[in-house]
């Protein structure tokens, strides 16, 4: 609860806004104004000392940059945007935040009432066209409903599977009086956040987990979401079961145990997709079967039996048929589970994962890493920064061939850690995500690793870091490429490069005009000492690596082909 | 093997839901056969009745993101046999008609309809009655000219007991688990 001025007097609407975000105990919000929206920023005037506000460049920026603060604190994002254009802008990062359930709360202005549906100035249906993206929303015409909504709208966001939620207020209820008096929201009638673990689904898991000889272990980002590091880490150690993990599911599981075995998907590790094929059971915690990660679905696991433990009721069964389904919250589940297990040795099995590392590290990542090619490859740069950050800083990665070579060679030691656009693949994703990183953990080292292409797609938010002094260390690896796309091109178009071939701007030049220093290096002999001073600057810093321009990222699963055929050149 | 399902959908009143559940058939590129949404017996509470054609895998997948739904209370699927449906239709045929009388009061008559209103141009006819039924007097009347017909889509009552109530409290129970939130 809180004590401010205005507890239990009339306010406007709008001040009404502030105070629940204030209730709500949030501190940092991303947005932009605009006619819609200026009585909440108005009286957001009066709350500086309390509410930092950061201004992006653009909407989408402000989205990105919530999910970012989100993704590394656990902490609900906030955005402020005025109607139309602004509501708009908002709608790729709202899509990107429901399919890597992200919590969000977007508080949108809109039109008088009396206004709607008469294509006022700025008004857009941002309800509806919001409707397919967001877990829920709704409009709000009268002052006195705003605190209510958005009490909803934080419970709604954060609570069960987490999403994004939207909030439109028309501009007569920002002006309208009310009395103001917040009750938090704990439970909603037509709402079942999270189901309750069934003794009998975990006596039926540890049953098959008993009884495997191949059981192996798929990490997702429900493991981060739910909390549950430390619970999986002691049932993978007792039963000892190898464990592999999702995009988003990097650093929930410690990358040097013995039994992490590497990362999943069309250009995970060999290993773990290979050895998809051979498990006799397979122990799927908070992840959802993406096509990135099944490949051909037909072909994928038919050999192994399933146990699925998921929050979210309509995840199972939607691509993978499961054995045995645990439904419910990941931590209270693998809890439950731990004295059910017995404890066991894999060794052989384990080395068969070994076995596939070794290979994997003479056909694919020696070379990648210690290259003979005159021109820098991108997996030396981010293996180098590995190394010299030791897995200890927030990297946040944008979308294409350097996502992927980042998310194989950069290993985050700390969980959540590693933020990155998995479900919608979003480009210019990485930028304000990693400033959103930076507000929301302003004592960790951030570093957004971007491609040439990702970064011109929001290189506006270079601006938001120069208005609010955000030190975030950028690495761009220049390939003059839209390189995944021209990949595509090479392997199943023939060569055909359309359109995928950049004529790119000088990007220290921009830095600069910014005020933020940087430095481009070209030649090997240069990186390290260029990856030092980036990492030890005190203030934001631009590092341009002009990398090989044709690089193909192996392994790779074709699309069509299964997990086992994967290749490795 | 595609099937014709019944879906029974409750709901809190909230604007925009009934856009929010379209949206799950579209995006799915599914058609929606007939909708029709009322209160139910319990005050507050919605029912739609959803019919689609899918196979018995798509439907159940269906549900499970009708269910989603932050607003959607419950949702079911059904099979005709576990349901009783009924649809009303209304025909308006040109009062000629009544020049061939006895046939057509026999037509009317024959097929358990009755005659809602006769009006010196137009006659409108009332039907309820399954699908089949309903096309069944459609076919019997256009000898006479069908100037307008409209249907109102199916709705549906099931067979197995469990009252509604008995749902709302299950689901208040369920609806009540602690908030989990990730703090780091
Ligand atoms: C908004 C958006 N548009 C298009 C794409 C398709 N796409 C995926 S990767 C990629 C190329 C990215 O190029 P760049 O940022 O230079 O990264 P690189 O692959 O070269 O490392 C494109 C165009 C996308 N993912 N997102
Ligand atoms: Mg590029």
């Amino acid at each position: 609860m809180n004590t401010h001025k205005k507890y239990n007097t009339e306010v406007t609407g709008a001040e009404a806004v502030i105070l629940a975000l204030l209730d709500e105990q949030v501190t940092d919000i991303f947005g932009y104004p605009g006619g819609a929206i200026m009585p909440v920023y108005d009286a957001l005037y009066d709350y500086m000392d309390q509410l930092n506000h950061y201004l992006v460049r653009h909407e989408q920026g402000a989205t990105h940059a919530a999910q970012g603060y989100s993704r590394v604190s656990g902490k609900t994002g906030v955005v402020l945007a005025t109607s139309g254009p602004g509501a708009t802008n908002l709608i790729t990062g709202i899509a990107d935040a429901q399919i890597d359930s992200t919590p969000m709360v977007c508080i949108t202005g809109q039109v008088h009432s009396h206004l709607l549906g008469t294509d006022a100035f700025q008004e857009t249906d941002v309800v509806g066209i919001s409707m397919p993206v967001t877990k829920w929303n709704i409009q709000v015409t009268k002052a006195e409903d705003i605190a209510p909504a958005l009490a909803k709208a934080f419970y709604i966001a954060c609570s069960g599977r987490p999403g994004p939620v939207l909030v439109d207020i028309t501009k007569d209820a920002q002006f309208g009086k009310t009395a103001y008096k917040y009750q938090k929201c704990e439970s909603i009638r037509s709402y079942f956040p999270c189901p309750k673990v069934k003794d009998d689904d975990i006596s039926k898991a540890a049953e098959l987990i008993n009884n495997a000889q191949r059981p192996y272990i798929l990490c997702g980002h429900g493991v981060l979401l739910s909390g549950a590091e430390k619970q999986l880490l002691a049932f993978a150690e007792k039963a000892d079961i190898p464990v592999a993990s999702t995009l988003l599911g990097l650093s929930a599981f410690p990358p040097k145990h013995p039994l992490y075995v590497g990362y999943l998907g069309m250009h995970g590790n060999y290993g773990p997709n290979l050895l998809t094929n051979e498990c006799d059971l397979l122990i799927a915690i908070g992840m959802r079967f993406d096509d990135r990660v099944t490949g051909n679905v037909n072909k994928y696991a038919k050999q192994a039996k399933v146990i699925h433990f998921e929050i979210d009721p309509s995840e199972v069964n939607k691509i993978i048929h499961a054995d045995v389904a645990v439904l419910g919250d990941a931590k209270e589940a693998l809890e439950l589970l731990l004295p059910k297990v017995k404890t066991q040795k894999h060794t052989e099995w384990l080395k068969r994962f070994e076995d596939c590392t070794k290979i994997e590290f003479e056909k694919v990542i020696k070379d990648a890493i210690d290259p003979q090619t005159e021109k820098l490859r991108m997996a030396e740069v981010i293996d180098k920064f590995h190394k010299l950050s030791e897995g200890n800083a927030i990297v946040v990665t944008d979308v294409g061939q350097h996502q992927m070579i980042t998310s194989r060679y950069y290993t985050p030691n700390i969980p959540n850690y590693f933020v990155t656009s998995g479900g919608l693949g979003t480009m210019g994703f990485g930028l304000p995500a990693a400033i959103g990183a930076k507000v929301a953990l302003p004592n960790t080292q951030v570093v957004a690793v971007l491609g040439d292409g990702g970064f011109q797609m929001t290189i506006q938010e270079l601006g938001t870091i120069m208005q609010s002094d955000i030190a975030v260390k950028i690495i761009v690896l220049n390939n003059n490429f839209l390189g995944m796309v021209r990949q595509w091109q090479q392997l199943f178009f023939d060569r055909r490069y359309s359109f995928t071939e950049m004529k790119n701007p000088d990007f220290i030049a921009i830095g600069y005009g910014y005020g933020i220093k940087g430095r481009k290096i070209t030649e090997r002999k240069d990186l390290q000492a260029a990856l030092e001073e980036m990492y030890a600057s005190k203030e934001a810093y631009l590092l341009e690596v002009v990398v090989e321009n044709e690089e193909n990222v192996f392994p790779m699963i074709k699309t069509g082909a299964s997990v086992a055929e994967i290749i490795l050149e | 093997m595609d099937n014709t399902y019944t879906l029974s959908v409750f709901t809190e009143d909230k604007i925009g839901l009934l856009n929010r559940v379209t949206i799950i058939f579209t995006r799915r590129h599914i058609n929606i056969e007939s909708i029709t949404a009322s209160e139910s017996e319990v005050k507050g509470i919605y029912r739609y009745t959803i019919v689609i054609t899918v196979s018995q895998e798509q439907v159940e997948k269906l549900v499970g993101q009708i269910e989603k739904q932050v607003e959607v209370l419950k949702a079911f699927y059904h099979i005709n046999n576990d349901i009783l449906s009924r649809e009303i239709a209304l025909y308006k045929v040109s009062a000629e008609a009544l020049k061939e009388n006895e046939l057509f009061t026999r037509i009317v008559n024959e097929n358990h309809a009755k005659i809602l209103s006769i009006a010196p141009e137009y006659i409108v006819i009332e039907k309820t009655g399954d699908e089949r039924e309903i096309l069944h007097l459609f076919n019997d009347l256009e000898k006479f000219g069908i100037l307008e017909f409209v249907r109102s889509g199916r709705v549906a009552i099931t067979k197995p007991m469990k009252t509604l109530n008995t749902f709302l409290k299950e689901v208040e129970n369920n609806s009540k688990t602690v908030i989990k939130h990730f703090s780091k």
